[in-house]
């Protein structure tokens, strides 16, 4: 800390007016971080459904936590770079006499387009639901994929 | 229940709990989003658990506390990297107080498309009857 080096009185405990500013700033970095960081999920999603992107070498792989959707209440279209998931969650019609005491799942229409950052075999792209998460992987394509560059001896 | 399907979905941040009792895994715990209901002979619970398999899943009924807790093993690849993520994985746990006397023999849970449907029936006394009267 600079201000610290230049301004303050070495040795001279009592009578260090910038120690205490400096102490100030430290508190505001700390609480700033602990409204910024959110570690898992930096980006909140805003469109439904919310997706978590990853990779390998090979493929990119899109994750959708979509409970209670079946395959056919589901489109997803791909071209390019794009791939767009969309499709309605229906939630089961109940008895007419039932009487809610909570109703927290939402059903309705969705649907998000994505881009993927690199090209993507629009061909060989495969979907999956297993237990309420839809998983696509989608293959990258061959101009896309990182290449080993052998070093000429 | 009748136009619940035509509006649009919105993202649902999911709602991390904390467990009654210190965990010995690492990781968040999270509340699952259920809709409970009623009828003069069950009481229903639909919980939306995503990526819990029935074998992961723990249905507790004591002391009229039922208590459901679920594992989710992360789908993803030891070599995968993260590019982004818009939501965590974790365990789900939820209780819930019953009022109403359960059948506990009768209790039957299905666990479809990461949806869990319980039914919870009442036992015989708890069935609310009408009785009609008589004038005479």
């Amino acid at each position: 800390m600079f201000n610290t080096r230049l301004f303050g009185v070495p040795g001279f405990g009592s009578f260090q007016p910038f120690d205490e500013l400096s102490r100030m700033r430290r508190q505001m970095d700390r609480l700033m971080d602990a409204f910024w960081d959110k570690p898992a999920f930096s980006l909140g999603a805003s469109v439904f459904p919310a997706i978590n992107l990853t990779e390998d070498e090979n493929n990119f792989y899109v994750r959708a936590e979509l409970p209670g959707i079946q395959a056919g209440d589901m489109d997803i279209t791909a071209a390019g770079k794009n791939v767009t998931i969309s499709g309605e969650r229906k939630l089961a019609a109940e008895d007419a006499s039932a009487k809610y005491h909570r109703r927290e799942r939402e059903g309705g229409r969705f649907s998000r387009a994505l881009t993927m950052p690199k090209d993507i075999d629009a061909d060989r792209i495969e979907a999956r639901m297993s237990n309420g998460i839809l998983t696509l992987r989608l293959p990258k394509a061959e101009s896309a994929k990182p290449r080993r560059i052998a070093i000429g001896g | 229940m009748t136009d619940t399907t035509s509006k649009e979905l919105k993202v649902q941040e999911k709602k991390e709990v904390t467990a009654p009792a210190e965990q010995t895994q690492p990781g968040v715990v999270f509340a699952p989003n259920v809709d409970i209901f009623e009828t003069d002979q069950q009481i229903n619970l639909v919980a939306d658990l995503p990526g819990v398999t029935p074998d992961s899943l723990n249905i507790d009924l004591r002391d009229n506390i039922l208590t459901l807790s679920a594992d989710v093993v992360p789908l993803e690849g030891a070599d995968e990297n993260a590019l982004f993520m818009e939501y965590p994985t974790g365990r789900f746990y939820r209780q819930f107080t019953l009022s109403d006397v359960i059948d506990q023999n009768r209790i039957d849970a299905h666990l479809k498309d990461g949806v869990l449907r319980l039914s919870l029936p009442k036992v015989e006394k708890a069935t609310p009857r009408t009785i009609t009267v008589t004038a005479g």
